[in-house]
């Protein structure tokens, strides 16, 4: 008798007229564990798929295989796999690898043209290779297909500048999304990159985060400069590592937000834009504030550095992604776990919002899978409505790639509960959110030379004549192959 | 089964002539590779270009500080390697209780993978929380900069590479002083000749084969060093301390440009190949040298 009384709560709570607290409420009541809740939700989503005017069977016996990255969100895939286990007669098979070699293993798999792997993680960028090579297909052709696509999959409720940032026509200089474009993979999780602070330093220092990048500077030098009688070690922490990474979070996001561009499009012939005048003044802006108060080995630093740091309360706030502070934030082997703070950043002081640079980890197919259409139907489930929705509500899917998991009441009050600031950066920052860069197949070629010329500024070249250098190397390398 | 007398020697060679085409075969591909514009993101842009992609590499100032950089590195780690490892071996030759436990815990760092080897450096030079930077604090060397500068970035790998490698060079000439023949040294022995003397004219001579050995390993091994570098600097800050491997990697897995990727390692095994040519003529001219004067 509890059992259905149950079963119609949850059918009450998925349909969004019941709060996830009365729905603990009610399942306290019964005597309802929270494991067994989850449990209980989980196939009642399933039922709900399966009950569908779509044929969920139509692979049943399948079995695919995943080439996956380690990462929370792969995390809360796999704690809903039975699901779609269960919803298709499915097997799903997956190979998983440090984030240290995926890509290379990515590259390996494609370029053999093996047909191993039938859809794999990736991020947008990547696919600016994938795409124009011919290793992953383009989904337009699954998306569109109402027969391979089960009705309430909605792909408009996906937030619409990550649709257009994860697809692209090919051509050099091309906007992401515009008329022609490929989509080469669909988002899954995201990251805006924001400022993540230490509430209680800021809080002992009297300060309040950021206004501009020109504050971040001072403020990072009060921190750096009063470290030694303090627990913290430095000001700032971003990425500097020799690699197209350190290019892509903050930096590339406070560029964007001053207007600049990384190319100037002539008509499909790109000219390095990195040494103009205002250009060169950022740069400089930037590589003072790394080069007084960012850490003191910055050139080895990778994502993982930077999370580590602020986590153990070595800085007193980072400008990355805003899921890095989120992660560590909420575990509790970090030292300063529990006291962070988010921000939407906006560095121009001239300018009216944050523009972030967007990373997406996205879904891509394989263009050599032997089985497409079952490996479609995984991709459609995961990145679906009701698993995007336990993705975010049940598990540490941040940030779900669906509108509607953003504007549920249970994923406001779970994020609201643990990380202040983070939906108000959220919502001042998506729309200004974007790739920022120009879409050009030369994309990791040109970002880790500005990675190394960062690098060099940092520790005390000339910024005019490294960039001008830089401007020129890219340059040369674009007319190559007949870009510029 | 009988087999013919005069196959014989060939069948006995069939292995080794199956592993030599095994090894052809790549070097082949990677030459065939290295004559076409091929990169993989831009496949219809593949065909022959012949020479282009090393008359691009050697028109790149990048590549020539590449070349820099990978010979500095090189010359200066069998140099401390072979000094270090000669010291260490002449100071274990005797056979002792101390010295055998020594010489088993002195092979340690051997056994650690080098990138392992790059990441326990990497944390016991931390700024933050690192061992070494706290001992150099009380000298006043606390804000080392170790691989984050230019200045400094080769001397840490080299030193890296130094700890992990020196061990090798060691074990090599320590086998090479205990078998060393007892006669020249007890005749020298007997006349009284002073030790500087005995060192310079019976056990150096004596012992310069194992030492090109070594010496022709680490270089080997030196020039094509991949994983300490990648692990600690990945070959900045800026250009700083990019050597062959690293750039090729960068190359083939994160530009996916194999064309270019192949005439780079092409030009290392012609590097390679010279340096090792140089190495065993120098062996076999030392080796006549050694049996001359020792017969003397």
């Amino acid at each position: 008798m509890s059992h259905s009384k149950m079963k119609s709560a949850i059918d009450t709570f998925l349909k969004g007229k019941m709060s996830r607290r009365d729905l603990l409420i009610k399942a306290g009541k019964y005597g309802i564990g929270f494991a067994a809740l989850t449990k209980l939700m989980g196939m009642q989503v399933t039922s709900a798929l399966a009950a569908q005017d779509f044929d969920w069977k139509k692979h049943s016996g399948t079995t695919i295989k995943l080439l996956m990255n380690k990462h929370p969100y792969m995390d809360s895939m796999i704690a809903e796999l039975d699901n779609f286990k269960a919803l298709t007669g499915m097997n799903v098979e997956y190979d998983i690898f440090a984030e240290d070699v995926y890509f290379d293993k990515v590259t390996a798999a494609l370029s053999s043209k093996s047909s191993e792997y039938d859809a794999f993680m990736t991020g947008a960028y990547m696919t600016w290779t994938y795409g124009p090579a011919g290793w992953c297909a383009d989904l337009n052709d699954f998306i569109q297909d109402s027969s391979k696509t089960n009705p309430s999959y909605n792909w408009n409720d996906v937030v619409g500048n990550l649709r257009d940032a994860c697809s692209w026509s090919g051509v050099a200089g091309d906007v992401p999304g515009a008329a022609g474009s490929k989509q080469w993979c669909m988002p899954w999780g995201f990251e805006l990159n924001s400022v993540t602070y230490n509430m209680r330093y800021f809080e002992k220092a009297g300060m309040k985060p950021p206004g501009d990048l020109v504050e971040m500077t001072d403020q990072a030098e009060y921190f750096t400069n009063n470290a030694g009688s303090n627990e913290w070690s430095y000001g700032i922490g971003t990425r500097g590592s020799r690699s197209w990474a350190t290019i892509h979070p903050g930096f590339m996001s406070a560029y964007a937000n001053y207007g600049l561009v990384d190319f100037e499009n002539n008509g499909g012939k790109l000219k390095a834009a990195m040494n103009s005048q205002a250009s060169k003044d950022f740069h400089k802006q930037w590589v003072k504030m790394i080069a007084s108060s960012g850490p003191a080995n910055w050139s080895g630093y990778t994502w993982y550095e930077v999370g580590n740091d602020i986590g153990a309360g070595a800085s007193a706030m980072i400008f990355d992604a805003d899921i890095l502070g989120y992660f560590f934030n909420g575990n509790p082997e970090n030292k300063e776990a529990g006291n962070f703070g988010f921000h939407g950043f906006t560095p121009n002081p001239s300018a009216s919002a944050p523009t972030p640079n967007v990373w997406i980890w996205s879904l891509a197919m394989s263009n050599f899978s032997k089985k497409k259409d079952a490996a479609w139907y995984w991709m459609q489930w995961c990145n679906g409505p009701e698993n995007a929705m336990a993705g975010g509500v049940k598990h540490n899917q941040v940030n779900p790639v669906r509108e509607s998991v953003w504007a549920s009441g249970d994923f406001d009050d779970k994020i609201r509960g643990t990380s202040p600031g983070y939906m108000e950066q959220y919502n001042s920052s998506i729309d200004g959110s974007k790739i920022h860069f120009t879409a050009q197949p030369l994309f990791f070629e040109t970002t880790t030379e500005w990675a190394a010329a960062l690098q060099e500024m940092q520790t005390g070249s000339n910024v005019d004549e490294t960039l001008d250098k830089l401007a020129s190397k890219i340059d040369r390398m674009m007319k190559d192959v007949g870009l510029a | 089964m009988k087999i013919n007398r005069k196959l014989f020697p060939y069948v006995l060679t069939l292995p080794a002539l199956l592993v030599c085409v095994g090894i052809l075969i790549p070097f082949f591909t990677a030459v065939y590779y290295s004559l076409q514009r091929y990169n993989l993101k831009m496949p219809h842009m593949k065909g022959f270009i012949w020479f282009d992609n090393y008359v691009n590499i050697f028109t790149d100032p990048s590549f020539w500080n590449t070349i820099r950089v990978s010979l500095t590195y090189t010359f200066f780690t069998i140099i401390i390697e072979l000094l270090l490892g000669l010291g260490i071996a002449l100071l274990l030759a005797k056979r002792t209780w101390l010295n055998n436990v020594l010489g088993v815990l002195l092979v340690l760092p051997l056994m650690i993978a080098p990138a392992l080897a790059s990441l326990i450096w990497r944390l016991l030079i931390n700024p933050n929380f690192g061992v070494v930077n706290y001992v150099l604090s009380f000298i006043g060397l606390d804000g080392f900069t170790w691989a984050s500068h230019p200045d400094t970035v080769l001397f840490t790998l080299i030193m890296v590479d130094v700890w992990v490698f020196t061990p090798f060079i060691m074990i090599l000439l320590l086998a090479g002083l205990r078998s060393l023949p007892r006669q020249p040294f007890e005749a020298a022995e007997l006349d009284g000749v002073p030790e500087y003397y005995k060192f310079f004219r019976i056990t150096l001579p004596m012992l310069f084969p194992f030492i090109l050995t070594a010496s022709l390993f680490r270089l080997l091994e030196s020039i094509q060093q991949f994983d300490i570098i990648y692990a600690l600097s990945q070959g900045g800050p800026g250009e700083s301390s990019m050597v062959f491997q690293v750039s090729a990697y960068l190359q083939t897995f994160q530009y996916t440009n194999i064309g270019k990727a192949a005439a780079m390692m092409v030009v290392l095994w012609a590097i390679c190949y010279f340096l090792c040519h140089v190495f065993v003529k120098q062996w076999h001219k030392l080796k006549i040298k050694t049996k001359g004067e020792l017969l003397q």
